[in-house]
């Protein structure tokens, strides 16, 4: 399911969980050479989000949308991918086998938002500590801040 | 009971939870680990043949090695990269970057923030080349609000300008840091020296050396004060001379040469798989500039090469960076000729401030200027991906809008972050001496990389 988003001129697809890997190696094998960013979006307090009507009646939004950008040297094209997640079953295929360089990425995204990668070689924390609790970017992971304490005043 | 006992008992199973223990993303012990992850370690990420994962076996078997810490604290770790390295001897088997130290959640503190406060932010990111950061937030913003073809010309032009110029003094940090890790500690000061001029103009222009929060969505802040174009000239009549004394001082040495030529080599195949970009992409011989290749603001009307080595050791990639001062140096004297005259940012009501002399007399304006600056501007719901250039690579912002004031999702796509990647596939073999080269080489910022 593809749409060119009007809007910004972007070459969006819409796949699903079940296609990811599929239609990863067909890219690949068009000439789609790198993975440039591979990221997340938790859409927990904006479930509508932007997409083009004829899109929307064919695929259910769910929480997590995992978005890969794929770049092609030689065409110099990109494209994005944007791929639906169940609340209940954050997962998905790794794609390091096809493209080693999302392995950071990867890591950050599960690190982040709690998005497992199965067949990922090493899913451990990257930027949080190993035992943190709890994703930060997820929208129900609050921003927290310290209190503000005012001289004299009652606490 | 005293007071701090309480604290103590109430306290302790917090800090527990709290504590910052790394385990499973430190370097594990052979004996731990599978066959495959150990290969992966060792640098091995490429899908190999049944025969290549017999010949690295061999090298598998030892019991004679030793996992050391090097950082976050190693003064040649640019800030808090610490990296887990496996030796034989003073040969590296394996490494492992354990990073994370620098993390302040600026991805999520980009959300609470409106996108014309947003630059603060995305500035302090790659703190070595911040306006490059400031364009990419801009760029995907007006993408969004749909007025990315509407930006006046001057501010373009300037954009471009100020982009080039960090990109010089990006580059000449880059130089002096290097110098210094590879033992010429001279060039630390001259790297140090030359940069300074080119941040005494930032300082001139923008108000800040670093930081500026200067490139806005819908121009820049302010327009060039008077004097910049002599500024601009001064910088570029002493640079050359400065160059080539770098040239006398690194370049045609025999030991700067020894200790850079064949060192942490990389292959194209491996570097476009590692989605390694910019420098470290180009050293392998391919040609891949996104001013070139996706031109962004007016690269496709200015005259400039591509810096490619041919053999993707961290010699081609001092070079390549040497070179790139002189090509952004030719690009800028090509902008000095073109800079057009008018407007610093868009004339859109929407996006930007009335003017400080009309807030005086309007009511109206009053009221517009404190909204914009108190509730931002609404953005149109969806999503954009803006590349560019910056000296380390691609950096890419996402950007995902709810209609509202502030980004609903803010996403850095850090060069720096994905290209460490490629420094256990660069130092699998080579000496630790070596190792200090090629962290030096892949010039990794480490505030963009913890973000």
């Amino acid at each position: 399911m593809s749409q060119t988003n009007s809007h910004t001129a972007d070459d969006v697809r819409f796949v699903s969980k079940t296609d990811y890997l599929k239609t990863l190696t067909t890219l690949r094998s068009e000439g789609f050479e790198m993975c440039a960013d591979l990221t997340a979006v938790d859409y927990l307090t904006h479930p509508g989000r932007t997409i083009s009507p004829e899109v929307a009646t064919q695929i259910s939004l769910e929480r997590f949308e995992l978005v890969v950008n794929l770049l092609s040297l030689s065409q110099r094209r990109r494209v994005r991918l944007r791929v639906q997640l169940l609340e209940s079953d954050p997962s998905i295929d790794s794609a390091f086998d096809l493209y080693p360089g999302t392995e950071a990425m990867e890591r950050e995204v599960y690190d982040m938002f709690g998005i497992a990668f199965t067949g990922h070689p090493d899913l451990t924390r990257i930027l949080m500590p190993e035992d943190w609790v709890g994703f930060p970017l997820r929208k129900d992971y609050s921003q927290g801040s310290i209190p503000v304490q005012f001289k004299g005043a009652a606490s | 009971m005293t007071t701090t006992e309480n604290l103590n008992k109430s306290n302790a199973a917090e800090i527990i939870s709290a504590g910052t223990s790394e385990g499973g993303q430190e370097l594990q012990l052979r004996a731990d680990m599978s066959h495959k992850a150990v290969l992966r370690e060792s640098g091995a990420v490429l899908r190999m043949s049944e025969s290549q994962v017999a010949s690295l076996a061999d090298t598998q078997s030892e019991d004679q090695t030793m996992i050391i810490n090097m950082g976050p604290q190693h003064p040649s770790t640019h800030g808090v990269l610490r990296l887990m390295l496996e030796l034989k001897g003073e040969t590296v088997l394996r490494c492992k970057p354990v990073i994370g130290y620098l993390h302040t959640g600026m991805e999520k503190t980009g959300e609470s923030l409106t996108f014309m406060q947003g630059g603060t932010n995305v500035t302090r990111m790659d703190y070595a080349s911040p306006l490059n950061n400031e364009l990419v937030f801009s760029m995907a913003t007006e993408k969004l609000l749909g007025i990315d073809q509407d930006i006046p010309e001057r501010a373009v032009w300037i954009r471009m300008m100020l982009s080039e110029l960090n990109r010089i003094s990006s580059h000449l940090l880059f130089m002096a840091t290097n110098g210094m890790d590879i033992g010429a500690v001279s060039m630390m000061l001259y790297g140090f020296r030359e940069r300074e001029e080119v941040l005494r103009f930032f300082q001139k222009v923008t108000g800040l050396r670093m930081n500026h929060n200067f490139i806005r969505p819908g121009g820049v802040a302010a327009d060039l004060p008077a004097g910049w174009r002599d500024e601009v000239l001064g910088l570029l009549d002493a640079l050359p001379q400065r160059l080539a004394e770098y040239e006398i001082l690194m370049t045609g040495q025999p030991i700067w040469r020894e200790r850079l030529q064949g060192v942490g080599v990389i292959t194209r195949d491996e570097a476009i798989a590692l989605s390694a970009t910019g420098p470290i992409l180009r050293s392998t011989g391919l040609a891949w500039d996104l001013r070139r290749d996706m031109p962004y603001l007016r690269y496709s009307e200015v005259e400039f090469d591509v810096i490619v080595g041919s053999y993707g050791d961290a010699f081609d990639r001092y070079s390549i960076r040497l070179n790139e001062i002189r090509e952004s140096m030719r690009i800028v004297r090509q902008i000095l000729d073109r800079m057009p005259q008018g407007d610093y940012r868009i004339q859109d009501k929407k996006v930007t401030p009335p003017p400080r002399g009309r807030i005086d007399e309007s009511m109206e304006a009053l009221i517009h200027h404190f909204k914009i600056f108190t509730e931002g501007f609404k953005v149109p719901e969806g999503e954009a991906y803006v590349a560019i250039e910056s000296p380390r690579g691609e950096i890419g912002c996402y950007i995902a809008s709810d209609g509202s004031a502030t980004p609903y999702r803010m996403h850095v796509r850090a060069p720096s972050f994905v290209n460490i990647q490629t420094m256990p596939l660069m130092m699998h073999g080579g000496l630790i001496a070596d190792a200090v080269a090629v962290i030096s080489s892949v010039d990794p910022v480490l505030g963009e990389v913890d973000r």
